[in-house]
């Protein structure tokens, strides 16, 4: 072991930075990281063992104890509960003969959750040592686990490969892509290059007029003005950085990957481009550890763009180095938050930054850098080649261009639609073909969910945001169990737990809707919740915080008879149960369990 | 006209609510022009003997005397006020609230180090002594509780702003100071 994991430290660099591939490494060759490799990396990067436990336990997919040598990690998030995922865990259960949460005692198969793994037009489904087997079902599952007895490989228990991409020698997944719409800017015509080559006859300066011009405004959620960004970045001093986030870890989000298969010279080119526009030399994609399948491809296809000289030394002739690496997280929601996503890269625990210093000050390494999510710069691609001029004609005033969405639930035809910004919820909703809808879940866990009589609203920053989550909610869903309760325990588990308000009323709030649920909270309960909502709001450091109380919010507001339906009407009720709480203590002391008044 | 009536408690507390009612200095006298006290450890009035208007309580509810205590209140203050973080979350006492109730007992009386002699390992079980309950809790989470003052304990200030309001009808003034902890 010893030889190995020193091996693995020494292709990392040997330097703390990497510690999140060194751990990653470890993790894959031993299924674990054990105490005494901690101990072992500590020491040879010449940091502490704390350092090292705190970042190990920041994240899901490293393990102290073996998981199993078929680890399987099925989504529990909403829409994969939705499309049927209890039958799936208990079929798991049953021919595993264990429960979830354990590994069976031969060490074959261990049963995990986890939550969306971005592919919910596609679910249930689940990693198992990280490639994605997609639309599970009972008898699937079956063989899955024969196939594990019987010793295949996981590669070879995918029988069938997806589309497009999805079937590239290096890809070989069973993913498919139902790309239903494309459109004129991320999944329209693409040739590799172009942009670049547009963009190096331009000056760096005004490449960034140019995205400016466009009004591009970043598709990562928060819709900050792209252009800008870039400029506050080239002012800066020092050497810069240009990041791509690609953690897509907002629940019911899944064109970025969609993006990574078909389109990824294109993203990186975008990051190319904006390396040209500010002088960087040095550009990272953080890949969430869901998407580990694509490495290998992703990395050929960076091998690809340094042999056509679009990448690495001396850039089409002109003396421009720029090289880019790609930064895998390690499950991990919070790390799609820029800050935290840049102390991730870092080698560190994905707690976000106070801000101010902003990244474009100081960010990786505390130098100016740039985050942009991948379908960002897959626009600005087509901005710099076509002009900021033909990219406003699309869209909406403040809002333009187009929109990748990715649209999945109780609809007909689940998938990727690239969108004009400014359909409305009921247009879209006739494009995917659903029938009696109860409510969307706009922008995911964090987003609004948005009532029929709400239809009519626009999808567009100044109406309904989205970073591309839709979600579809049928008529015979029960809302507040199946969708406000699984949100609520997804934001609980993904706290990082920096601020307090964030991290006691999420568990707080999670057993309120738990006790809604289970029929025994009273009316003032939902007034309160709203409340506590509010001061997490106020209160959190990061959009986590800021936003996790949205599910509950979004629903009193909108759905509040469903929830009176199972609220009791009364001012105060007490569960304190007077027996049980002195059973204990009178039979410790040995006296009979009566209180007299 | 007569004034209204206030009554106190100390339940699982240590007091130190209490003692920062009594740091309001001499705005006491002015209290007392204010309100008239009923039960409470301020006047040694053992058990209610008129209605009150307002009862403060600090400390959160850890055995079955407490827990007679709280609802006596209840039922003979109009407002029931929690005080303190003990009253509001169990506080310090709720520190315990992870260990069962038998190992609290045992380390009290039998294992812990500063027990003396215990050679038969009897815990105190008479019938006349409280009842230690299963963990400590808040008080919000047995009888209605109309408002919560924050601290450990609240500043002397805050619990003469809000007694004042309450009585007086003001509105209630609260400076940010009076309620930041760090
Ligand atoms: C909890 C949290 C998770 C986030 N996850 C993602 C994500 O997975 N992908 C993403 O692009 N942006 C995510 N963001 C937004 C980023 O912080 C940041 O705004 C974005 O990457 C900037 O790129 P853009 O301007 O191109 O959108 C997240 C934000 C928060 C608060
Ligand atoms: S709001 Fe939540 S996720 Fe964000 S920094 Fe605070 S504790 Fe962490
Ligand atoms: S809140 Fe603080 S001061 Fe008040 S009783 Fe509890 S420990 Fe004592
Ligand atoms: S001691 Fe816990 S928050 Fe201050």
């Amino acid at each position: 072991m010893k030889e190995k994991i020193i091996s693995i430290i020494e292709t990392y660099g040997k330097t703390p930075e990497r510690l999140m591939d060194i751990l990653i490494s470890v993790q894959e060759e031993f299924r674990c990281v054990s105490e005494e490799a901690v101990s072992l990396i500590a020491s040879e990067l010449g940091i502490s063992e704390a350092d090292v436990n705190q970042t190990k336990t920041f994240y899901h997919f490293f393990t102290t104890n073996p998981v199993g040598k078929y680890s399987v990690y099925l989504n529990n998030s909403a829409v994969s509960g939705m499309m049927g995922v209890a039958e799936v865990a208990d079929e798991f259960e049953k021919q595993a003969g264990i429960n979830f949460g354990q590994t069976s005692p031969d060490g074959l198969i261990s049963l995990h959750y986890t939550p969306c793994i971005g592919m919910n037009d596609q679910e249930p489904a689940a990693l198992i040592n990280s490639l994605v087997f997609t639309e599970l079902n009972r008898e699937k599952v079956r063989k899955i686990v024969a196939d594990m007895r019987d010793g295949k490989t996981v590669e070879s228990m995918v029988d069938e490969y997806g589309d497009g991409n999805n079937a590239h020698p290096l890809l070989k997944a069973m993913v498919k892509n139902n790309i239903r719409k494309p459109g004129p800017v991320c999944l329209g015509e693409y040739e590799v290059g172009k942009g670049i080559n547009k963009a190096m006859s331009m000056e760096p300066k005004a490449v960034i007029e140019e995205v400016k011009s466009s009004n591009l405004r970043g598709r990562g959620g928060a819709g900050f003005p792209a252009g800008l960004k870039w400029q506050f970045c080239a002012q800066e001093k020092g050497d810069r950085y240009v990041l791509c986030n690609a953690d897509e870890g907002e629940p019911g989000t899944f064109k970025d990957r969609v993006l990574l298969t078909e389109r990824a010279p294109m993203v990186f080119e975008g990051m190319i481009i904006a390396g040209w526009a500010l002088d960087a030399k040095e550009g990272i994609i953080y890949l969430r550890y869901e998407y580990r399948y694509m490495l290998e491809f992703l990395n050929s296809v960076l091998d690809d763009l340094r042999n056509k000289n679009l990448l690495g030394k001396n850039i089409l002739g002109k003396g421009f180095d720029f090289d880019i690496r790609i930064q895998l997280g390690a499950g991990a929601y919070v790390c799609g938050e820029e800050s935290a996503l840049v102390e991730s890269a870092e080698g560190k625990r994905g707690e976000p930054r106070n801000r101010p210093p902003f990244p474009v000050q100081k960010g990786y390494l505390d130098k100016p850098s740039i985050i942009n999510n991948v379908e960002t710069f897959c626009s600005a691609v087509k901005i710099v080649e076509n002009g900021g001029k033909w990219y406003k004609e699309m869209g909406t005033e403040e809002s333009t261009g187009t929109k990748l969405l990715s649209i999945s639930g109780d609809c007909k035809k689940p998938g990727v639609y690239e969108v004009e910004w400014g359909m409305t919820i009921k247009e879209m909703l006739d494009m995917v073909e659903a029938k009696t809808t109860q409510a969307v879940q706009v922008a995911g866990p964090s987003g609004t969910c948005v009532p029929p009589s709400q239809f009519d609203r626009q999808i567009a920053i100044e109406d309904l945001n989205t970073g591309g989550s839709m979600i579809v909610i049928g008529e015979d869903r029960d809302l507040i169990k199946d969708v406000v309760l699984n949100f609520m325990e997804f934001f609980e588990d993904e706290s990082c737990g920096s601020c307090i308000t964030c991290r006691s009323f999420n568990m707080i709030l999670r057993k309120q809707v738990q006790r809604v649920v289970d029929g025994k909270a009273i009316k003032p309960d939902l007034d309160n919740m709203l409340e506590w909502g509010k001061i997490m709001q106020n209160t959190s450091r990061c959009g986590l915080g800021q936003t996790a109380a949205n599910p509950i919010a979004t629903t009193i507001t909108n759905f509040r008879d469903l929830y009176e339906l199972r609220v009791k009407d009364v001012e105060f009720q007490s569960d304190f149960d007077l027996e049980k709480a002195i059973a204990e203590s009178c039979e410790a002391v040995g006296r009979p369990p009566h209180v007299h008044e | 006209m007569s004034k209204p009536i206030v009554a106190t408690a100390s339940l699982a507390g240590c007091f130190g609510c209490h003692m920062s009612l009594l740091d309001i200095d001499d705005r006491i006298l002015k209290l007392i022009e204010l309100v008239e006290f009923n039960k409470s450890p301020i006047d040694d009035i053992k058990t209610f003997t008129k209605h009150c208007d307002i009862g403060l309580i600090e400390g959160g509810v850890c055995n079955t005397e407490n827990l007679h205590v709280l609802k006596d209140f209840r039922n003979n203050c109009k407002i029931l006020i929690s005080v303190g973080e003990c009253a509001i979350m169990g506080g310090l006492p709720a520190m315990r609230n992870g260990i069962s109730v038998r190992e609290c007992l045992e380390e009290a009386y039998i294992n812990g180090v500063t027990v003396g002699e215990n050679k038969k390992k009897i815990m105190p079980n008479d019938e006349e002594i409280p009842i230690i309950t299963d963990k400590v809790y808040p008080l919000h989470e047995i009888v209605k509780i109309d408002y919560y003052l924050p601290g450990c304990p609240p500043r002397a200030d805050l619990l003469w702003q809000a007694v004042v309001a309450l009585v007086t009808g003001d509105e209630l003034n609260i400076p940010y100071e009076l309620i930041k902890f760090d």
